[in-house]
């Protein structure tokens, strides 16, 4: 279903996945949160603007697995854990925060 | 002697049998959906606590030379995902030293950590498999 931004209509696949990753914008992630409920703080920002970079820098969005490791690389075990990735991302941090962050799904997540 | 393990150290949450799965990567990276499959199936995989490693010989040793532009036959480069595979836990990636003296690559050109081994000795590592898959 496409979503609109700013008077602006995003195509996106039938999960709600951006189709095109160059469309993404704040804007859009605001759109993208909404549509799942999520209300984007400081927290959400710091871990979907990670898995931008991530994606950045490998085309690739991480398994949860991978990605939770990573957080606690970067971020500090506190937030390198399940519990506080699913306490921002109740539905599951590789989906939902993949699609916020305007990234495919991530891969072997079904 | 179907619960062995095969001497690998499992770790306490896990149960079930650890196998070695071995990937085989033979084809040039673009022109056919070969080795972006394999290395699909490699993240996937990686998720079940297996003994996994890669092998690149044949054209397969262009899947991970440094430097790949795409642009112009509009693919994308999924190269850097190569370097995922360590945060993934695969880190054993044998390259064949053959393959690469025809090519006249040196290890300097590939964009990951490799181990370059000659073709008697990835027969050895091919032998020691469980399971042994060709892309």
């Amino acid at each position: 279903m496409p979503i609109e931004v700013n008077g602006k209509t995003l195509e996106t696949d039938e999960e709600g996945y951006l189709s095109n990753l160059s469309e993404w914008t704040e804007d859009a992630a605001k759109v993208l949160a909404e549509s799942e409920g999520l209300e984007m703080s400081d927290d959400h920002w710091q871990i979907v603007n990670f898995l931008r970079e991530y994606y950045n820098e490998y085309q690739i969005a991480p398994a949860v697995r991978v990605l939770t490791k990573a957080v606690g690389k970067k971020l500090g075990k506190e937030k390198g854990n399940s519990k506080y990735l699913y306490e921002l991302f109740p539905y599951g941090p590789g989906k939902q925060a993949c699609k916020i962050a305007g990234l495919p799904k991530p891969t072997g997540c079904v | 002697m179907n619960e062995t393990t095969g001497g690998i150290a499992m770790d306490d949450e896990s149960e079930g049998t650890i196998k070695k799965f071995m990937y085989i990567n033979r084809k040039a990276p673009y022109g056919t959906v070969y080795a972006l499959e394999a290395l699909e199936v490699v993240l996937i995989a990686a998720a079940f606590d297996q003994d996994v490693s890669m092998v690149f010989c044949d054209d397969g040793v262009y899947q991970i030379v440094k430097g790949q532009h795409t642009k112009f036959i509009d693919v994308k480069n999924f190269s850097p995902t190569y370097r995922a595979l360590e945060g993934y836990d695969v880190e054993k990636l044998y390259v064949s030293k053959e393959s690469m003296d025809e090519r006249g690559l040196a290890e300097d050109d590939l964009l990951v950590d490799v181990e370059i081994v000659d073709n008697a000795k990835m027969a050895d590592l091919m032998e020691d498999q469980d399971v042994v898959l060709s892309f």
